[in-house]
C-alpha cells in the first residue's frame, strides 16, 4: 500500500481548522489586517542556516519564501499598519519529527510596540488557542538568554572566550568544534544543553547573542555587552516562535546580507542576490515595530500531544 | 567504502566510528528555526555491543563499514575456531571466541545462523531465532503434574540452562527461542 492517507487523523484536522479560525478570530478583535502575500518571489533569503527552495519560472529562477517576513516589512513601509499573515514556509532539507519542508507559519507585525509587549500578546494568543484544556492556566517564563544558559552552564554567553565554547562544543558534539564560528558554537550548546531543560508551558528566552540578531535591532544591556532584542518563545520546550523588535536602518541591513553571503561562499553553499526591494523599502521607511513568526504545527503537536509533525499536517512530506 | 551524509543515516546502516563498525539505531534531525542544524545519533558499535549517542552537524559524513549479514552453517569447532561454511558456495569462515562467545550456549553443529562479517572475517555470530535441544540434566520429572504451573532449571545438550515446566525429563527435546532464552514448547 502507498503512503495515500493523512498523517494526521479527521480529529486532528478538524482541530487544525478550529485553531486557524481562531487565530483569524483573535486578530480581527485587535484590528490587525490579514495580508496573503506570496510564497513565490524573485529573490530568496541569505541566512546561513535556512536554506530556500528555487523553483524555475519562465526559465528563471523563483525562490519559495523562507518566512513572509519581507513582503510583509514591504507592506507595512506602505503604511500597511498591523498585519498577519497566515500561510505556508518552505525551508529545504528540513526533515524530521518537528519539521518538514513546507509548514504553516503565523506571522505578525505590530507597529510602535517593541518586543515584550509582542511576548505578552503571544502568550495571549497562545492561551486561548490552547485553553480547550481548560482546568490549569498556561505557565508563562521570561527568562533572559545569559541567565538560562549560565544556570545550566555556568558560563556567560555574551562574554564566553571562543576557546571556552570551543571546548564546551566539543564535548557535546562528534568532532572538533575548534574553527567554528561562535553563533554555531550556541546554537550546538543552546540546542543540546539548555533547550532539552527549559521549564515546560510557554517559555520566552530573550536578548539572544549578538551574533544571532538576525533582523533584530541590537542594544547594549546594563552589563556593557551588545545584545540584539530577540526573543524565542518555546512551547513545553520545544521551538514555536521567534521574534525581533525589527532592524530599520537599511544601511546595517545590508551589510548584515553582506555578511550573510560571505558566510554562505565559506561554507560551500550556494549565494543569493539581496531583496533589493525589501532595502528600498527601509531606505523609504518602516516604522519602529515588532514581528514574531509562531509555528502553527509545532503548537497544534503540544495541543494534541502528538511526537510527530505528520501527525497534525493533512500530508506531511513523507505522504506527498 | 562510500561515505554516508548525516541526511542518508538509516537505522540499520553500518558506519565506521573511531577506528569500530557501528550499526546505526536512531536518527533524530535537530535544528533551531535559524540556526545550525544537527543530528543527534545513536548506534551500537558492533566490536562491543554497546550503544553510544553522537551528535553531527548536518552534513557531515562517515565512512561505510564493511559489514555484511551472511546465513552460514555451523560445522565444527577445534575448540580455538568455530567453522561456519556459505550453503551455496561451500565456503569457509573462522570464527575466533569472540565472535561466537554470546551464541556458544545455542550452537549445535549444522544449525543456519547469521554471520557478520566485518572486513571479510565474522564479526559476530547470531543463532536462529529457535533452537530444540535435548534436556542433559534436570530434576527427574513429577509425571501428572502437566497442568500446574512451576518450573525448574534444565541443562541443555549445547550448555545452556533454561526453564522448562515440572513434567519434563532427561532425555526430552524442548524448542526455546535464543533471543529470550525462554522454553517455548516440548518437541514430540
Amino acid at each position: 500500500m502507498s503512503d495515500w492517507q493523512p498523517g494526521a487523523s479527521i480529529h486532528h484536522l478538524r482541530r487544525r481548522a478550529q485553531v486557524m479560525s481562531l487565530v483569524r478570530n483573535f486578530f480581527a478583535n485587535q484590528s490587525v489586517m490579514e495580508v496573503d502575500v506570496p510564497v513565490l518571489s524573485r529573490s530568496g533569503v541569505t541566512d546561513l542556516n535556512i536554506d530556500g527552495i528555487c523553483a524555475t519560472l519562465a526559465g528563471a529562477p523563483a525562490y519559495l519564501q523562507t518566512s513572509p517576513e519581507y513582503f510583509m516589512k514591504r507592506l507595512l513601509a506602505s503604511g500597511s499598519g498591523d498585519i498577519y499573515c497566515l500561510g505556508k514556509a518552505f525551508r529545504d532539507g528540513e526533515i524530521g519529527n518537528q519539521h518538514n519542508p513546507e509548514f504553516t507559519l503565523l506571522e505578525w507585525y505590530r507597529c510602535g510596540w517593541d518586543e515584550h509587549q509582542l511576548m505578552r500578546e503571544l502568550t495571549d494568543l497562545v492561551s486561548q488557542l490552547m485553553n480547550r484544556h481548560g482546568s490549569s492556566a498556561l505557565r508563562v517564563t521570561e527568562i533572559s538568554y545569559a541567565d538560562c544558559f549560565y544556570d545550566k552552564l555556568g558560563l556567560d554567553p555574551h562574554q564566553a572566550s571562543l576557546s571556552d565554547l570551543w571546548n564546551l562544543a566539543a564535548k557535546i558534539g562528534s568532532s572538533s568544534w575548534t574553527g567554528e564560528t561562535r553563533a554555531n558554537c550556541l546554537d550546538l550548546i543552546f540546542s543540546l544543553k539548555v533547550e532539552p531543560q527549559l521549564p515546560e508551558g510557554l517559555v520566552f528566552v530573550y536578548d539572544y547573542p549578538e551574533c544571532q540578531a538576525a533582523l533584530a535591532a541590537i542594544t547594549t544591556a546594563e552589563q556593557g555587552y551588545k545584545v540584539s532584542r530577540r526573543f524565542e518563545g518555546f512551547l513545553n520546550g520545544v521551538e514555536i516562535a521567534n521574534g525581533y523588535f525589527e532592524l530599520c536602518d537599511p544601511v546595517e541591513q545590508r551589510a548584515r546580507f553582506d555578511k550573510d553571503n560571505i558566510a554562505r561562499q565559506a561554507a560551500g553553499k550556494p549565494i543569493w542576490d539581496i531583496d533589493t526591494k525589501l532595502l528600498d523599502a527601509m531606505r523609504s521607511g518602516l516604522p519602529a515595530c515588532a514581528g514574531v513568526a509562531l509555528g502553527l504545527d509545532r503548537l497544534l503537536m503540544s495541543d494534541l500531544e502528538v511526537k510527530s509533525i505528520d501527525q497534525v499536517m493533512p500530508f506531511s512530506w513523507l505522504r506527498c | 567504502m562510500a561515505n554516508y551524509s548525516t541526511n542518508e543515516f538509516r537505522s540499520g546502516l553500518k558506519v565506521m566510528l573511531d577506528n569500530d563498525p557501528c550499526s546505526i539505531l536512531e536518527n533524530e534531525f535537530v535544528k533551531p528555526g535559524k540556526g545550525q542544524a544537527f543530528n543527534r545519533v545513536k548506534l551500537r558499535n558492533l566490536k562491543t555491543g554497546r550503544v553510544l549517542d553522537k551528535t553531527f552537524k548536518s552534513g557531515e559524513s562517515l565512512e561505510g563499514a564493511d559489514v555484511m549479514d551472511m546465513d552460514m552453517q555451523y560445522l565444527y569447532s577445534d575448540g580455538d575456531f568455530w567453522c561456519f561454511m556459505e550453503p551455496d558456495t561451500f565456503e569457509q569462515h573462522q570464527a575466533a571466541e569472540s565472535a561466537v562467545s554470546d551464541a556458544l550456549i545455542w550452537l549445535s553443529e549444522q544449525d543456519i545462523c547469521v554471520v557478520t562479517l566485518y572486513n571479510g572475517t565474522p564479526l559476530s555470530v547470531t543463532p536462529p531465532n529457535h533452537v530444540e535441544l535435548e534436556i542433559v540434566e534436570t530434576d527427574p520429572g513429577l509425571r501428572g503434574d502437566t497442568a500446574q504451573g512451576g518450573s525448574k532449571p534444565a541443562r541443555l545438550a549445547t550448555g545452556a540452562v533454561v526453564k522448562v515446566p515440572l513434567f519434563l525429563d532427561q532425555g526430552d527435546v524442548v524448542k526455546v527461542d535464543t533471543r529470550t532464552g525462554e522454553y517455548q514448547g516440548r518437541v514430540k
